[in-house]
């Protein structure tokens, strides 16, 4: 079997957000860059199941971006995936990120194509689901366990309050969220050797248009100072659940 | 022309969230001057649909299939699609939840329509077309065009009010054409807990964080939460050492929430945390340290051992009732 992994590339998690240029941009002075999470906890499952030897063929990578985004790459080469693609365009949206990927997918036969749930800079939700239909392909989200047992493909899917579990065919798209995988790996020694030489394919962008723009961006509001209540004087905590949030 | 509203249902019965879809789908429809249709997929019965229409909801579609009693992605995006279509949907709203960020990207393809998800109010400008959603898990707010013809929005819980209004809703039985493609996946079994009370749907929520020491320090959180009607939740160090369920799990990479009161109780207030709470109205935070930065980020605030100050909280609670 044959997986194709969608990797987004973006701040670490614990990065100070600022924007320039009329808060019209990004501030991307400084910033670590990372795999994103979900897409993190996808990669660790395609490499816990190679491991634990499911017939799998080749974990392939694929990101839309410039070549800015390739110190990420290797890091997911380093941890284990076997070869990687990159799209040489900025992710103008998540419509013309899908349809890029979809683009390559159509030309190799992926049976699983793995996306995380979410990626932790535009919050869109919405490259896994676009490219499922782009190729026409059954999709299952909110993915939280994914095994493979010869040729069959068993799915634990997320429901409000339980959990589902999915027969699929193939090929089709699993839009993975936590829960999938174990620990993130950090890449060995003889790994970041190893990425050097691993295939990194810069493929030209076909003709897509982004159908949204995001034009402005603000902070959130500063909160007011916390109120401290003496553990000694908790009435007055009871008080604020009676006249201020009101569930007395 | 229309706003077209994909309502989804659990056991036959809507959630809140449904109607806050209605709420927010009239009140554009209004703007517009276009009507506000919802559509619903699965077993529901006559009253339940037609309570749509107390939230402004012009025509209730009602696809029932027994086929469609669980998500299949590809039926129901196939079916909205259709209904879409028939309707003339300039607009088409989901819940930014489990199903609509499984369905809203798929339809918005078909319908070639850009999406805006996570949408927190109503638009700021209907022409250029642009609303305000979060980025950054809950770090920064950005405005967002959408360009084409067709436009999606998932709307996010809890960031508009239900209004009432009279109801003038029609109900019609609309029939999609599906075919085997469609049913590519299946469902082969459910495991549900049923009675408990969601986390993403609670109005008050209380959390335990590292600071609890050991999972079986829970019973004073597992109380405040059954005296108030609370939902439990945990942070991420919590789930992943197993004290507590990952589906309990609040924060950047669980459960994004917004209820009314989050209790954050020996929670330190890790930025990835604060991802997933910083839209509750009201934080309340107990901590022996007084410098966590979780008080930075709390409405109220007890420095002190949640052991000792929970249960007296819970013996002041119950003696105020």
């Amino acid at each position: 079997m044959k997986i194709l992994l969608c990797l987004s590339n973006v701040p670490d998690t614990t990065t100070k957000i600022r924007f320039t240029e009329d808060n019209t941009q990004f501030d991307t002075t400084g910033i670590q860059w990372i795999i994103n999470p979900w897409d993190e906890f996808a990669l660790t499952r395609a490499l816990e199941l190679k491991e634990k030897g499911t017939n799998i063929e080749k974990i392939t990578v694929i990101n839309v971006g410039g070549k800015a985004t390739e110190p990420t790459i290797r890091k997911a080469l380093a941890i284990g995936a076997d070869d990687a693609v990159r799209v040489d365009a900025e992710p103008a949206d998540a419509y013309f990120v899908a349809a890029q990927i979809a683009d390559f997918a159509k030309t190799e036969d992926y049976d699983i194509i793995l996306c995380g749930i979410d990626s932790s800079d535009y919050n869109g939700s919405l490259v896994g689901g676009m490219l499922a239909e782009f190729l026409d392909y059954p999709s299952v989200s909110s993915v939280s366990g994914l095994d493979i047992e010869g040729s069959e493909v068993k799915i634990k899917r997320e429901i409000d309050g339980g959990q589902e579990h999915i027969h699929t065919e193939l090929p089709f798209v699993a839009i993975v969220q936590k829960g999938i995988s174990l620990e993130p790996r950090i890449p060995s020694m003889r790994g970041i050797m190893m990425a050097r030489k691993k295939p990194l394919n810069v493929k030209t962008p076909v003709e897509a248009e982004a159908l949204t723009e995001f034009v402005s961006y603000e902070l959130p509001p500063a909160k007011s100072a916390c109120k401290m209540i003496d553990a000694e004087n908790l009435q007055e905590l009871v008080g604020v659940l009676q006249n201020e949030v009101k569930i007395l | 022309m229309s706003v077209l509203i994909y309502i989804e249902n659990r056991d036959g019965k809507f959630k809140k969230l449904s109607y806050e879809l209605v709420s927010y789908a009239s009140q554009l429809a209004k703007q517009l001057n276009i009507t506000a249709v919802a559509l619903s997929i699965g077993n529901v019965d006559e009253a339940e649909l037609k309570s749509l229409g107390n939230y402004g909801a012009d025509k209730i579609l009602d696809v029932q299939d027994d086929r469609l009693n669980v998500l299949v992605n590809k039926a129901y995006t196939s079916i909205i699609a259709q209904v879409a279509e028939k309707e003339g949907a300039d607009i088409v709203i989901f819940a930014h939840n489990f199903s609509g960020k499984a369905l809203a990207p798929r339809v918005a393809v078909r319908l070639k329509a850009g999406v805006a998800s996570g949408v927190t109010a109503l638009p700021g400008s209907l022409d250029p077309f642009t609303v305000q959603k979060g980025v950054f898990t809950g770090k920064a707010i950005a405005n967002v065009v959408i360009k084409s013809p067709v436009k999606v929005l998932t709307l996010f819980q809890n960031s508009v009010e239900i209004i009432e209004t009279e109801n003038k809703a029609s109900i019609e039985a609309f029939q999609p054409v599906l075919n085997d493609d469609d049913f590519k996946t299946k469902v082969l079994d459910v495991t549900k807990v049923t009675g408990k009370l969601l986390l993403t749907d609670a109005e008050i929520v209380v959390s335990g964080g590292r600071g609890m020491k050991d999972p079986g320090n829970w019973g004073p959180l597992e109380e405040l939460a059954a005296v108030l009607g609370g939902a439990m939740a945990c942070s991420r160090p919590v789930s992943d050492e197993g004290w507590r369920p990952h589906d309990e799990h609040v924060g950047q990479t669980g459960k994004i929430i917004a209820p009314n009161v989050y209790f954050a109780l020996g929670i330190s207030g890790a930025i990835q945390h604060l991802g997933g709470v910083s839209s509750s109205k009201h934080i309340i935070a107990i901590n022996t340290d007084k410098d966590a930065p979780i008080f930075e980020s709390a409405d109220y605030g007890v420095v002190g051992d949640v052991q000792k100050v929970l249960p007296a909280l819970i013996q002041a609670i119950k003696e105020a009732r």
